[in-house]
């Protein structure tokens, strides 16, 4: 693998290569220190992050890399520097990796067709974060051992969600149903055609839910019509706790985080017994070292 | 002393005159003199030997952007031009939003001046509807008629304010003058930068539903209808508005409409992986509304094919999709995409030559667009089995813009005549200037 642009047009084999990849990394494996000693691996965080970056750098730093971290703050970005010139800048300083998050859908796999180096997207605009979804699946498939015939529940603004559709086409890759819930506004057109089912009636779903995973209901969408208000939309589409108790009583509660305690997810949920919402951070250094490992070697 | 040039055996295909056959064209003093259908024999005339060639009407484009004055490193009236006759158009009509705006005598003469210089087709100027394209106070369309607008537009951007556009509509009829239009609802299209559909879901881009462009070509015509004024409907590019348009047009209303072989080629999937070659304003849309387009193009309901030739460069191109210009250049490619319609089956060739002849002349009033005897000798000679690969590279336009780089095309221009003067031929312009 070339780069990591998205989950799309992977094969199930790729991404269960990268699982077996993660999987030896959490359990210790060899010494993988001196992989990438030498080499450095270049952080290009256009857009505000804390999980995904520090995920990333503590992957680098375990393969034994130097991590550029550069972040469009103090950056002539703000001189009005273009996207290209910047990561060219960057390639020149002799980079095995540029990983790149940016709020332009898209903006990798500009990058990708005009640098020598790997990219790998952590997250762009409202297009994919496929890293997330890797941990997501990985998380899952540690608790399952497979995903064959689940059902994965994904709730609240998909239209905006680059988890939602990273999600979307890993889940499906490995054997799930993917059910994509929230209002008619916020659901694009042709996600059927991708292989999820599509409903805007949350209490419908709920029962049929391996696994729920909650997306952060973005602030500046209010205000721009797609529902009326926060409090409408946690009323419709808040996993709060009455709604977890008509759910499996082993589904697991998932979120990408950052959380809007209140909102989407009720606070006794996020941090209730379904919650592997601090599991996913902890799987994803080693899902991340797994990706930096495929494209970098 | 008179010139006269004989083309020769010929197919023309003049739909106005209802002519298509093998003719001798005689032209004199940059008029045409006569079309024969018995060979000519003429002394002292200049013979040009069209055998198995079309000898057509020159193109007409009701809309080009020629950039200049403002933003000359993209395009000038000069490397418009010669795009222009390279693509076998003899006119073009220049959309007013340069900088500065044409919304004034000003800005109307210099660009007339810019193309007297360049000497190669005729350059009609469109001016804006409203001062600065800011869609608030008229611009004074009088002093741009006197001037020599045909048209006026505020195109690329829609008149959003349905009482300014009313009104636009009515006092435009004090000139006679088609009011062009760029449908988008603003409210609509938000910040959407490609078609909503399956392909804007997948790249995770904001869309532009087809009802940004419909309801607005459904309130413009309300408003025609009211006002009888004369409405032109720039870049169709949705199934709807073409089924619009064709029922205004059987109530009689006044209204033409064009599009362009962008639309009528490609649709949202050509974004592809991000191609921004394939981002312009309207979207490209769906494979249906393709069929709609080219039925409406083959039915009457639209009148011209135009290129809405947009030149940019890669300041503008290279860079996000979201934060990347509309537009795409058309000028050289539209003649091979129009054929292609004709051996897709869905153009017969005589409509295909009225959409880029007869139908853009008579949508804004301009000469051309025929051959008959005193016509403008504006005359483009096709070798139309002539195969080519579109290289950017070698556009005469300043700018590269294309999603149909190599790609391959069936039909060149050979020859292209202004007022009798040969100004491109071969692949090259004529140094005649």
């Amino acid at each position: 693998m070339r780069h990591l642009l998205g989950i799309e047009g992977l094969r199930r084999a790729d991404i269960e290569a990268l699982l077996g990849r993660a999987e030896a990394h959490l359990h210790g494996g060899p010494d993988a220190s001196h992989v990438l000693r030498g080499r450095v691996v270049a952080n290009l965080f256009f857009e505000d992050s804390t999980r995904t970056r520090t995920s990333f750098e503590m992957a680098a730093h375990a393969l034994g890399a130097e991590v550029l971290n550069w972040t469009t703050a103090g950056s002539s970005v703000s001189k009005g520097e273009t996207l290209l010139d910047t990561v060219r800048n960057i390639e020149a300083t002799g980079p095995v990796a540029l990983i790149i998050r940016h709020r332009s859908s898209g903006a990798p796999h500009l990058v990708a067709r005009h640098v020598r180096c790997a990219v790998i997207n952590a997250g762009d605009g409202t297009h994919e974060h496929p890293s997330q979804a890797l941990l997501d699946a990985f998380t899952l498939r540690r608790r399952w051992g497979h995903l064959d015939g689940r059902t994965v529940l994904i709730i609240g603004d998909i239209l905006h969600s680059r988890v939602a559709r990273s999600n979307l086409h890993c889940l499906t890759a490995l054997g799930a149903k993917v059910v994509l819930c929230g209002p008619p506004t916020l659901l694009p057109p042709g996600l059927e055609s991708f292989g999820a089912e599509v409903t805007s009636h949350l209490d419908a779903v709920l029962p049929r839910a391996d696994a729920v995973m909650c997306l952060r209901v973005q602030s500046e969408r209010q205000g721009e019509n797609f529902f009326p208000s926060a409090r409408e939309f946690s009323r419709l589409y808040g996993l709060n706790a009455a709604r977890a108790e008509r759910l499996k009583p082993e589904a697991l509660v998932l979120h990408p985080g950052p959380m809007n305690r209140g909102v989407e997810i009720a606070p006794a949920v996020a941090d209730g017994p379904r919650s592997v919402i601090l599991e996913q951070v902890a799987h994803g250094v080693a899902v991340r070292r797994a990706v930096l490992e495929e494209v970098c070697l | 002393m008179s010139s006269m040039i004989l083309l020769r055996r010929g197919r023309v295909i003049d739909s106005r005159n209802g002519v298509d056959g093998v003719r001798d064209v005689l032209v004199r003093d940059g008029v045409v003199a006569e079309v024969s259908e018995a060979p000519l024999q003429v002394q002292d005339a200049r013979v040009v030997d069209a055998t198995g060639k079309l000898v057509l009407p020159g193109f007409i484009d009701l809309h080009v952007h020629l950039r200049e004055p403002g933003e000359e490193g993209k395009e000038t009236v000069l490397t418009g031009c010669m795009a222009a006759v390279a693509g076998g158009f003899t006119a073009v009509v220049a959309m007013p939003n340069t900088k500065p705006v044409n919304d004034s005598v000003l800005v109307t003469e210099y660009v007339k001046a810019r193309a007297r210089e360049a000497r190669l087709c005729h350059v009609y100027l469109a001016g804006a509807i409203t001062k600065g394209l800011q869609g608030e106070e008229m611009a004074e369309m009088g002093a741009l008629v006197s001037a020599g607008c045909v048209c006026i537009t505020d195109d690329g951007r829609p008149v959003m304010n349905a009482g300014l556009m009313r009104r636009a509509l009515q006092y435009a009829q004090l000139f006679n003058l088609p009011v062009m239009v760029h449908e988008e609802d603003l409210t609509l299209s938000g910040k959407g930068v490609m078609n909503e559909g399956r392909t804007s879901t997948r790249l995770g881009l904001l869309g532009i539903p087809p009802s940004a462009e419909v309801a607005m070509v459904a309130r413009d015509l309300v408003l025609l209808e009211e006002t009888r004024g004369r409405l032109h409907v720039a870049h169709v590019s949705c199934e709807g508005s073409v089924r619009l348009l064709r029922e205004a047009k059987r109530r009689g209303l006044n209204v033409t409409a064009e599009a362009t072989p962008h639309h009528f080629t490609l649709d949202d999937e050509a974004v592809g992986a991000y191609d921004t070659h394939a981002r312009m304003n309207p979207p490209l849309r769906t494979r249906r509304d393709i069929e709609a387009v080219r039925e409406g193009l083959a039915d009457g309901t639209l009148d011209a094919i135009a290129t809405d030739h947009a030149p940019h460069g890669v300041l503008e191109k290279q860079v996000e999709f979201d934060k990347a210009w509309n537009g795409v250049v058309g000028l050289e490619t539209a003649l091979g995409l129009t054929l292609s319609l004709v051996r897709e089956g869905a153009l017969s060739l005589q409509r295909a030559v009225a959409l880029l002849t007869d139908g853009p002349a008579k949508a804004f009033g301009l000469p051309g667009g025929h051959l008959a005897p005193g016509a403008p000798a504006d005359i483009t000679v096709v070798e139309p089995d002539a195969e080519w690969t579109v290289d950017s590279a070698r556009f005469f336009s300043r700018s590269r813009n294309t999603p149909f780089h190599g790609r391959r095309l069936t039909g060149r221009v050979a020859q292209t005549w202004v007022s009798g003067r040969l100004v491109f031929e071969d692949g090259h312009i004529k140094e005649s200037r």
